[in-house]
């Protein structure tokens, strides 16, 4: 049966100031309490210019849920490592231009608590 | 090692069997610094995916008890963080980082193009414009960005000349050209920006070798370095204005003689596109290849 837990991406965009910080801070403070499980990475650009392999295995994820900016800059950038993201089932939210609250409710809606640590 | 090469250290917050869970503002603030540091960082939980195991370094960091805490193996190393503060646990993840050669928090910005292909019609403009060879062409003789360290931080020039608006810079201020949605408008402006030959009354390489070569003459004969640097200066002005460039890009430019030989690199690239085109040409059925317009030069 094909897994649809939803794989949750944040992107602290560390590298430059382009997201507002208070977003981002509450994201990821709201995402860290969630007890939901997700993977937190320092900057996706720098991570498509490194060509990361990490990268594949959130483009090869049937349902994946990604915190960044632009969906198209997003979208582009997994393109140029070489692991385009899938057409279906991915969803991007824009913390340039979202609200935290926005951002949350759509990487964790439908998401179950977390229980113990797999 | 060059800014794109290496693998992150990825630092597991774990909180399963074997170790108490972490206090809400201890976890959310050991992520942040953590994530600032330049680390990756997995939070695993029941009902959810994480990445899977792979060869980069892993640490994890637990409040384990001093019994239980299991033993480092092969890339995967262990460490209690029970009461350390957040600053203490990027401490752990620096040594673990430097321990096993996992790459570094890097100065540079990761600035460089990113093509929107659902817009690129491959016309080559970017290729010809960029001075500085971070595009190339693939075995299909697609474009592509291929050396993206190469690339001038915070200069978009070459998204201001494509004229499909099909160049993004996710960190640059404004749309379209940091991913936002392209308007009918904005396609609009940019297509009367792009023609290069109207932007310096000419061919942009053509501009820039004959002002620098006046620039250049100029010094020889006035010895007044003050002087031919200002005229660079005032040439390039409009350059600048237009394409949004840095100053700091446009006083590294390339020297003449580099221009010119990059534009007769970007030549010979055009004449052996334009005789393979020919030879497809002369065998299959007849296909226009690009001409000198297409790639401005
Ligand atoms: S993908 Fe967007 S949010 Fe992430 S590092 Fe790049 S510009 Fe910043
Ligand atoms: S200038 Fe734009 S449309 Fe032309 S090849 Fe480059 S990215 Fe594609």
């Amino acid at each position: 049966m094909t897994d649809t837990r939803p794989r949750i991406l944040y992107c602290n965009c560390t590298y430059a100031r382009v997201v507002p910080p208070s977003v981002k801070r509450d994201v990821l403070r709201r995402l860290s309490d969630s007890g939901v499980a997700f993977d937190a990475v320092p900057d996706l650009c720098d991570m498509a210019a490194r060509k990361d392999p990490a990268l594949a295995r959130i483009a090869a994820s049937p349902c994946t849920r990604i915190a960044a900016c632009y969906p198209r800059a997003v979208r582009w950038l997994f393109h140029a490592a070489g692991h385009p993201l899938p057409d279906d089932g991915v969803d991007v939210s824009n913390m340039r231009e979202q609200t935290a609250d926005e951002v949350v409710e759509r990487l964790l809606a439908d998401t179950a608590p977390a229980g113990e640590a797999r | 090692m060059s800014k794109t090469d290496g693998t992150n250290l990825r630092v597991v917050l774990y909180e399963g069997p074997g170790s108490e869970p972490f206090d809400g503002d201890a976890r959310a603030d050991a992520l942040a610094a953590l994530l600032d540091n330049g680390f990756e960082v997995t939070r695993p939980a029941l009902g959810g995916e994480v990445a899977d195991a792979d060869d980069s370094p892993v640490l994890v960091l637990g409040r384990f008890d001093a019994e239980t805490a299991p033993a480092d193996r092969d890339r995967v190393a262990f460490r209690d963080v029970t009461d350390r503060s957040a600053d203490d646990v990027v401490a752990l993840a620096r040594d673990a980082r430097d321990e096993t050669g996992a790459r570094a928090l890097d100065a540079w910005k990761p600035w460089f193009p990113v093509i929107d292909y659902d817009r690129c019609t491959n016309c080559m403009q970017c290729l010809t414009f960029c001075l500085f060879d971070v595009y190339g062409v693939d075995a299909d003789k697609q474009i592509q960005v291929q050396n993206e360290s190469n690339c001038k931080t915070d200069c978009p020039a070459c998204s201001r000349v494509c004229p499909e608006v099909a160049i993004l810079f996710p960190k640059y201020k404004k749309g379209p050209i940091n991913g936002d949605v392209v308007r009918a408008e904005d396609v609009q402006r940019e297509a009367m920006k792009v023609d290069i030959s109207a932007l310096l009354g000419g061919d942009l390489y053509g501009s820039l070798r004959n002002r620098q070569r006046e620039a250049r003459e100029r010094f020889s004969t006035e010895r007044d370095e003050s002087r031919a640097l200002l005229e660079r200066k005032r040439c390039l002005t409009k350059l600048q204005k237009d394409l949004d460039i840095p100053n700091e890009v446009l006083m590294s430019l390339p020297s003449t003689e580099a221009i010119e030989e990059r534009a007769a690199r970007a030549k010979a690239k055009l004449a052996r596109r334009q005789s393979e085109s020919q030879s497809v040409k002369d065998r299959d059925a007849p296909a226009p290849g690009p001409t000198e317009d297409d790639w401005g030069i």
